[in-house]
């Protein structure tokens, strides 16, 4: 931090591939050893920057999966875009040892702090599941008690990320509930059928807005407006609903 | 093209500013209304990104990155207000 303070500005590190891991058939986590991090809140995110051996550069954002503790590597995960220019090759290609430039952690506004008091709804699609992930280990971390709720619209079984781990979460972490929402093909016996997020959705999994949740909403940009726009019409009062967009593919 | 939204701009902006210029205040030059840089709808992706007002899709803010220069277009915006390091 006191180099960083010293300039005021950021610039590239490099970071060693210290481990991998798939979640999902097209998602892997990078396990990172990053010198002189200076730490993260959950919800940041770092910039990716790779240079081609002509000198061409790609830069992409992704967010960190991992909550800091003071120690140890900094996660992403990965979710690969078929027609990605940089992610099929973190996804793929990247292998222990392997370096990459990266700048971070960057981005103020999309975080929670284990401070806030208030009770937390995070609404997920995809791998928007990623950062609100961050923040569910930064709670588990502190062992904080302030209620949290998790709505998650994934696809198919097959592409929920981090499903044991929030299985045990749930158990272990008091206050913690999860809820998948199964847009294309649910798991066997599921209750209902494969559906988008509704108001009844959110309305039956979600919190009153009398409890003035802290409302986080992470996931493709039709998936983020609509959510958004839903718990505005359930009564959540806008400045306590934070967003963040990726990509345009759903 | 692909849109994100003003949150992507926070590792370009921190290379120029000295704070985290996503959670600062906008005004936007063409309709008035005015939230954090974050919430700007973001087109890109580098090393030309466009960040557009929400409420009116009038552009608010223009990054462009060549291989030694950063070029900050800000005509978008009338107004910006930035929370001082506590």
């Amino acid at each position: 931090m006191a180099r960083a303070a010293v300039s005021g500005r950021l610039t590239w590190r490099v970071a060693t591939v210290a481990g991998t891991r798939w979640e999902t058939p097209t998602a892997r986590t990078l396990v990172l050893d990053v010198p002189d991090w200076p730490g993260h809140l959950p919800g940041q995110h770092v910039d990716v920057r790779l240079t081609a051996p002509d000198g061409y550069r790609a830069q992409r954002s992704y967010s960190i999966a991992s909550a800091w503790t003071g120690d140890g590597p900094v996660e992403l995960t990965v979710q690969r875009l078929d027609d990605g220019e940089v992610s099929p090759y973190l996804t793929d290609e990247v292998t222990d040892g392997d370096q990459l430039e990266l700048r971070g952690p960057v981005g103020g506004w999309f975080v929670w702090r284990p401070e806030q008091t208030a009770p937390v709804l995070l609404v997920a699609g995809g791998s928007g599941l990623v950062p609100l992930m961050a923040m569910i280990r930064a709670r588990g971390a502190v062992r904080g008690r302030q209620p949290f709720r998790l709505i998650c619209s994934v696809r198919t079984p097959r592409d929920l990320l981090y499903a044991d781990e929030l299985a045990r979460r749930v158990r272990d972490d008091p206050g913690l509930d999860v809820r998948y929402v199964y847009t294309r093909q649910t798991p066997d016996g599921w209750p209902e059928p494969a559906k988008r997020i509704s108001v009844a959705t959110l309305n039956s999994h979600g919190w009153p807005p009398d409890f003035g949740p802290d409302c986080f909403v992470c996931g493709p940009t039709s998936f983020v407006e609509t959510a958004a726009d839903i718990l505005v019409a359930l009564g959540h009062d806008p400045r306590k609903i934070r967003t963040e967009r990726f990509g345009g593919t759903a | 093209m692909s849109m994100l939204d003003g949150n992507a701009l926070a590792g370009d902006l921190r290379e120029v500013f000295a704070a985290d210029v996503t959670t600062a205040l906008y005004t936007c030059g063409g309709c008035g209304h005015a939230d954090v840089i974050a919430t700007l709808h973001l087109w890109g992706p580098a090393p030309g990104q466009v960040a557009r007002c929400p409420h009116c899709t009038d552009v608010v803010l223009r990054l462009v990155q060549t291989p030694d220069r950063l070029i900050l277009d800000l005509r978008g915006t009338v107004r910006l207000e930035i929370p001082r390091a506590g």
